[in-house]
């Protein structure tokens, strides 16, 4: 008689893993081969992974549209700044430290702003934002609008830190994407799941949807903070209107709709996709903007499931096994 | 020094009226169709560019381009929802708000590459100086007065429509229950297209009075969404009345704020904000069903 | 002449199949019952006439024409009126604002608000009333008088006596047959047969997704009527 069994790994993520060990030994070893350029633009690009990542579990898994989470990408700039050239620390120390800062300010940011709903959470989240950027804007010690540089990396040698902020970039999106693979294959993953399907089922079925949505929040803005340290770290300068841009946000967004959002593999197509136009079209200036625009308005009228989504759908390919198999035999 | 204060305040309220007219485009949409426009502050700036496009290519005085601004907007905000709203609704929560973020992107975008970041102004020929003088330190300019009872005819307007019209039951019933309504005769797409429109013609009105009342340029968009969403907080959700207080307060607050400190005017206004949301989330004037 | 008809009607629920192929007719004039267990795809039925579900475009025709996967507000234009399965007022508008936006089908018609409120006088005492704090007889009253200020040429009933007391449902249903004399013709589905039966000519009888019984109602015998509603 046929038993059947439940089976989480498939032939693509089992070949898929075997290549991202292949890309992640490439990626160890790279300041050796590769030159400092490359190094800055791959720390941008992990920094931007990490985000989608993070939007990815508020919004595709979480269902909280939030256009405010720069916000903790500036809170974590600031945080490095001020432990760095005002405390002292070791900037590289500072890194993990910001996204601690970023997540305990999430706290009760959180408790204030989960009183809304829907459209006007998202709004809502912009506000606070905002608020963060005008209080840091308004602190003589960290340069107020003109912002400040980061001195206490003059100490450091080049040689050392350009490699230095690259691994830990490379750590920082091997981690985020750890993180939210190992969230969705536990129960809290189920949860996450469940919440992304129906809310109001999973509340029935006796998932605290409030209190698995807080954490996820939590979580996502810690990821922010460690982003808004990387990033500014590795350009020296800090001010509030660059750290506390919306756009940041809009870049974000596009990546992770276009990608596909409420999967992992998609934000990592969607920062592919983005930094390929990005290197093409960054020249046409507002016009890269409109029709990044007009792109994500139009994959998510249409294909509402992003790159990754039909890409998936059609060939049934699913790169990172969250998901459980029933099969039969054996 | 009293009467400093009372002219600050003063201000603060002729603004607020400003405001209130943001304000009262949103809540509308969000209670017709549970839809929030990310791009709503966008919209309103296109408005006053528009009024400057009308300016620049006919020679017209904002007042005399406002007829024109308001159709246009009417038929844009009708086709928007048309063609590309309606596909939203109805699909859960990210659609509506990933599209209206998108659109609101191409907008400001659109403004920028078109008119460049410059600051820009819709010249009101005297109108915006002359004031009334009440007393030593009172001084009530005509225009912001004027804007602050275009506001109130504002509000008065939408309330007749919604209570007193055959149109405004049509919204009212499509609001409570979109299917039921289909029974008795009304197409619910149109019902929102109509809708949408009437807001774009309130925030083409806004625009233009916001062009003539200060300067204004592309990256402006997004402020005015925050105020609006914030005079609907303030106010509490469900009057038209509410959101115009709720308009008012704000705009006292940042006035009250700039007078302290200029750095701090804005600010004024988002703590107020969060103190509501804080200690009455449904808000200073809210109208429960 | 024939007013109403379906042939081979489907209709789905997602990937779920509720109707699986009904063929029913309805004559001018005439009021037929619908009656079945829970679940046998009597709503379904009636949904699927006034537009509210995908169907087929030749499985309805109505009054000569084609009219399957019309939109629902298209269907009320042309005279099909649906009291749903719940009464389903407007919450924020009062019982008359009901009433008023009843007339959104833009037809012509003999019914106005003074004949609604002659036809169901508790109305007119709870006019403007909000049209939540009805009672439930109350509120189904004004359902279909919101149903009838269209000017409808069929009126589609869904169980309208559910969670109503029996002097209430015998108030509503004394009303009937009175409306076929103004040239509206009915379909009433309800879990009460008797009542049902007493008024209608027609009785049609639901089984998992399927007619498993029709005839003239004043024929059918109880026997008959439980074998194809349980399927025994």
């Amino acid at each position: 008689m046929n038993t059947a069994y439940v089976e989480r790994a498939t032939a693509a993520s089992r070949i898929g893993a075997g290549f991202a060990v292949l890309l992640l030994a490439a990626g160890i070893s790279l300041p050796w081969w590769s030159d400092a350029g490359t190094m800055r633009l791959l720390v941008e690009f992990f920094c931007f992974l990490v985000m989608a990542q993070m939007w990815n579990l508020l919004a595709g898994y979480g269902g909280l549209v939030s256009i405010g989470q720069q916000a903790y990408l500036g809170l974590g700039g600031y945080a490095l700044f001020a432990l760095a050239n005002h405390a002292g620390l070791n900037p590289f120390l500072c890194v993990p430290l910001a996204g601690f800062v970023a997540a305990l300010i999430a706290w009760p940011t959180a408790k204030l702003v989960f009183r809304l709903r829907g459209g006007y959470f998202a709004i809502g989240t912009w506000a606070v934002a905002e608020v963060f950027r005008l209080l840091l804007a308004n602190v003589a010690t960290f340069g107020g609008g003109s912002g400040q540089s980061l001195r206490a990396m003059a100490a450091i040698p080049r040689e050392t830190r350009e490699p230095a902020a690259y691994l830990m970039a490379l750590a920082a999106a091997v981690a985020a994407i750890a993180v939210v693979y190992l969230l969705l294959r536990s129960r809290h993953g189920l949860a996450l799941t469940a919440i992304r399907d129906s809310e109001v089922a999973s509340a029935s079925q006796g998932i605290d949807v409030a209190f698995t949505k807080f954490w996820v929040y939590i979580v996502s803005a810690a990821g922010f903070g460690v982003v808004g340290a990387l990033y500014y770290m590795n350009i020296l300068r800090i001010s509030p209107n660059a750290a506390f841009d919306v756009n940041w946000t809009a870049y974000v967004i596009f990546i992770v709709v276009i990608g596909g959002i409420g999967t992992i593999e998609g934000p990592i197509v969607g920062t592919l996709l983005f930094f390929l136009l990005r290197e093409t079209l960054a020249q046409f200036g507002a016009w890269y903007l409109i029709a990044l625009g007009l792109i994500a308005v139009v994959v998510m009228l249409y294909f509402p499931g992003g790159l990754w989504g039909a890409v998936s759908k059609k060939f049934d390919l699913h790169l990172f096994p969250v998901r459980r198999w029933l099969r039969s035999g054996k | 020094m009293f009467g400093e204060w009372l002219n600050t305040i003063v201000q603060g309220v002729l603004l607020g009226g400003l405001y209130g007219m943001f304000a009262m485009g949103l809540s509308l949409i969000w209670g017709v169709m549970r839809l929030v426009n990310i791009a709503h502050g966008d919209f309103i700036l296109l408005g006053a560019y528009l009024a400057l496009l009308c300016g620049e290519t006919a020679g017209l005085h904002p007042l005399a381009a406002l007829p024109a601004v308001v159709a246009l907007m009417f038929a844009l905000g009708f086709v928007l929802q048309r063609g590309v709203l309606n596909r939203t609704l109805g699909k859960g929560l990210l659609p509506p708000l990933l599209v209206t973020f998108g659109l609101s992107i191409v907008v400001q975008n659109l403004l920028l590459q078109f008119y460049s970041a410059d600051s820009k102004a819709l010249s009101a020929e005297g109108l915006t100086t002359a004031s009334l003088r009440l007393g030593d330190s009172l001084a009530i300019g005509w225009f912001p007065l004027g804007v602050f009872l275009a506001a109130l005819l504002m509000g008065l307007g939408l309330q007749v429509l919604f209570a007193r019209t055959a149109f405004g039951r049509k919204l009212r019933a499509t609001s409570d229950d979109q299917e039921t309504v289909q029974l008795v005769g009304v197409d619910e797409k149109k019902m929102y297209a109509l809708a949408m429109g009437l807001a774009f013609a309130m925030m083409g009105l806004a625009g233009v009075l916001l062009g003539m009342r200060t300067s204004f340029s592309p990256t402006d968009g997004p402020a005015n969404l925050l105020f609006a969403f914030e005079a609907v907080v303030i106010g509490g959700l469900g009057s038209f009345w509410g959101t115009f207080a709720g308009g008012i307060l704000l705009g006292v607050a940042q006035t009250v704020g700039f007078r302290l400190d200029p750095g701090w005017g804005l600010l004024v206004g988002h703590f107020v904000f969060l103190g509501v949301l804080l200690f009455k989330p449904e808000g200073l004037f809210p109208k429960t069903r | 002449m024939t007013l109403l008809a379906t042939r081979g009607l489907t209709a789905y629920y997602g990937d779920f199949q509720a109707l699986f192929g009904v063929d029913f007719e309805l004559e001018e004039g005439e009021i037929a019952a619908v009656i079945g267990a829970n679940g046998a795809g009597k709503s379904t039925f009636l949904r699927s006439i006034a537009g509210l579900h995908q169907v087929s475009a030749d499985a309805v025709s109505f009054a000569g024409g084609s009219v399957g996967g019309l939109g629902a507000h298209r269907l009320a234009r042309l005279g099909v009126s649906l009291v749903p399965e719940g009464r389903r007022l407007f919450p924020s508008l009062s019982v008359e604002e009901n009433l008023l936006v009843g007339k959104s089908t833009g037809r012509a018609g003999p019914w106005t608000l003074a004949r609604v409120y002659a036809l169901f006088p508790r109305l007119g005492e709870r006019r403007d009333s909000p049209a939540a704090l009805l009672s439930g007889g109350e509120q189904q009253m004004a359902a279909i008088g919101r149903a009838l200020m269209g000017n409808p040429r069929l009126l589609l009933c869904d169980e309208i006596s559910l969670g109503l007391a029996p002097i209430v449902v015998k108030a509503i249903y004394d009303a009937l047959p009175a409306l076929t004399h103004e040239g509206v013709s009915l379909v009433i589905v309800e879990q009460d047969i008797g009542t049902a039966l007493a008024v209608a000519q027609r009785a049609w009888c639901f089984q998992h997704g399927r007619v498993s019984l029709c005839g003239r109602a004043d024929e059918l015998t109880r026997d008959a009527i439980s074998r194809a509603y349980f399927g025994l």
